[in-house]
């Protein structure tokens, strides 16, 4: 390219950027502006002066239920079904790839249907199978079933634990090490980046999801953020603009951090196995 | 030697448990029961009583929400994703022939995909195509004036979110990015000495050696679009409105199951899903033997 074709590309491309974080950063704006300004000056991303009474407003929650608590909820049942699913699914990962059992081909293939299985169909079965459990208003639905592997997951790990050389495998065995002590001792280090990996987008799909909160839970006290913010849609705090806005920005904040630090491992998550993020 | 082999047997199993355990209780059991109650009236309180076939034939016969809410989706499905992934190719071929500065607009591209789903960009979208949201602010500020709310009125509700699908194309445009630095640079140096021009060689290279790509791409996609549930929840508050004009699939049968508590047509409605989802995955596969194209590794 020349000079000034460079310089062309580069005012497009950067034009075409700006327009599509237009929505984000107007969010972030308008987070900041007083009430009555928001949507009288749409456009404009520059506050008259910077509010940030609205992050007070909007952190005081509802009926005395605060953000804290939202924020506190969507973590433990981030993290708990996050840890869980990632343990999970490396053992089952190691063992559909590693260890030549009865069986083994069957149980591979019913992996890679549940992967394909469109969530509709099983979420009325899981509900009345919940129900009757009693796990209803609390957060197991939404934690225990990630403990028994991710699809996804386990076919990423696969995808990784094959490209560790069986040699070392005969090695580890011929120096008395069992197929477990092969797996702590040899493949999970070796596998670090696709535990990362799948850490990450696990992180992603439990913060943002929605459904599973607003089947199972039906007590504000126990609502996650993604769910605590319909509540700014729902009746008496419909003025709240602000509020809401600040809201929905602190919700995406531990997403956009995650994303800064760890992108390496999403880029390359995303590029060899077209996770969608 | 035997006892060895006995080991790995049991070995395998202790490693796979987690899976073979849930696979049973978390999905087996759960897809059997859809099964038997999309054949049943069943509200919860009472025991599933059987129907036979009642369910789907209401669906065809008498529901005219559910030809309404097939309408929906099909629109939203066939108008977002090729566009998406027109959208992804075009941005990614342009990221391509940069050599500087990539990893910032790949960052700046890919951040809607990555916050699309979530409640709070649904919230956003909502704002931004709202009587005095940003979309009108604008038109305002450039003479065309417009008061209505792009949210409220029937004929532009679910064009919004088509376009919000749209705005999160960063996840394929990635998965193209990657796919497009695997062609060597010869191929099109070979092309151009030949005499072929920028439109030949996007159709005579790009396309057919992304085409394994593509296929994966549309494949994926069509799947999730079917599936679309949170935007249009947040957007409608819940009511599919205006008009059941934004009533995509997934929220008739959140709706149904949730808001009605009829489990057993909720159910059947999650069969037929699974049927037209399937379907439409076996087109695409079956189609893809005429346009995609595999480079053979031997030669």
């Amino acid at each position: 390219m020349t000079k000034s074709g460079r310089f062309t590309y580069h005012i497009l491309v950067g034009l075409l950027a700006l327009g599509m974080t237009y929505p984000i950063l107007w969010l972030v704006a308008s987070s900041l502006k007083p009430n009555n300004e928001i949507f009288a000056t749409a456009y404009s991303l520059i506050p008259s002066r910077l509010e940030f009474a609205n992050y007070v407003t909007g952190w005081q929650g509802f009926a005395g239920t605060t953000f804290a608590t939202f924020f506190k909820n969507s973590f433990i049942i981030v993290i708990i079904s996050t840890i869980g699913a990632v343990i999970s699914s490396a053992l089952v990962a190691y063992g559909l790839a590693r260890t030549r059992f009865f069986g083994q081909k069957f149980w591979f293939a019913c992996m890679m249907v549940t992967m394909m299985l469109p969530h509709d169909v099983i979420i009325v079965p899981q509900y009345v199978m919940f129900a009757k459990f009693g796990w209803l208003s609390t957060f197991k639905p939404l934690i225990v079933p990630h403990f028994f592997g991710a699809p996804f997951f386990i076919f990423l790990m696969m995808q990784f634990i094959r490209t560790i050389p069986r040699e070392l495998d005969e090695a580890a065995k011929i120096d008395g090490c069992s197929k477990y002590g092969i797996f702590f001792r040899i493949v999970v280090p070796l596998i670090v980046p696709a535990l990362i990996t799948c850490s990450i987008f696990s992180f992603y799909w439990r913060w943002d999801d929605f459904i599973n909160p607003l089947i199972y839970l039906n007590n504000p006290e126990k609502y996650p953020v993604s769910l605590a913010l319909k509540l700014f849609l729902d009746g008496e705090s419909l003025n709240n603009w602000g509020g809401m806005f600040a809201m929905a920005t602190l919700s995406l904040l531990p997403v956009v951090i995650v994303f800064f630090i760890f992108q390496k491992y999403i880029v390359e998550g995303i590029s060899t196995t077209g996770l969608k993020g | 030697m035997k006892k060895l082999r006995e080991n790995e047997h049991i070995t395998g199993y202790v490693f796979s448990a987690p899976f073979i355990l849930g696979f049973l209780i978390f999905t087996l059991y759960p897809i059997l029961s859809s099964l038997y109650y999309s054949f049943t009236n069943y509200n919860l309180m009472e025991a599933p009583r059987w129907l036979g076939l009642a369910n789907y034939e209401r669906m065809f016969m008498e529901d005219a929400k559910i030809a309404k809410s097939f309408q929906v989706t099909f629109t939203y499905v066939f108008a977002s994703v090729p566009l998406r992934l027109i959208f992804a190719l075009f941005v990614a071929m342009i990221l391509n022939a940069s050599t500087r500065a990539v990893g910032l607009y790949r960052s700046a591209f890919y951040l809607p995909s990555l916050i699309g789903g979530s409640v709070a960009v649904a919230i956003m979208w909502q704002q931004i195509f709202g009587d005095k949201g940003l979309v009108n602010s604008f038109l305002s500020l450039i003479g065309i004036p417009s008061s209505t709310s792009w949210i409220g009125n029937p004929s532009t509700a679910l064009w919004t979110l088509v376009a919000l699908s749209i705005w999160q194309f960063g996840s394929s445009m990635i998965i193209f990015l990657a796919g497009l630095k695997n062609i060597p640079r010869d191929y099109y140096e070979a092309a151009s000495v030949d005499g072929a021009n920028a439109v030949s060689r996007f159709f005579k290279i790009t396309i057919p050696l992304l085409s394994p790509i593509i296929l994966f791409n549309l494949t994926l996609q069509t799947i999730s679009a079917f599936l679309t549930f949170t935007p249009a929840y947040i957007i409608s508050r819940g009511e599919g409105g205006p008009l059941d004009q934004t009533l995509l699939y997934s929220l008739y049968l959140y709706r149904k199951a949730f808001s009605h508590f009829e489990m057993g047509y909720a159910s059947a409605m999650a069969w037929i899903m699974l049927l037209i989802v399937g379907i439409f995955t076996a087109l695409i596969f079956k189609s893809s033997t005429a346009w995609v194209h595999y480079e053979s590794k031997g030669d």
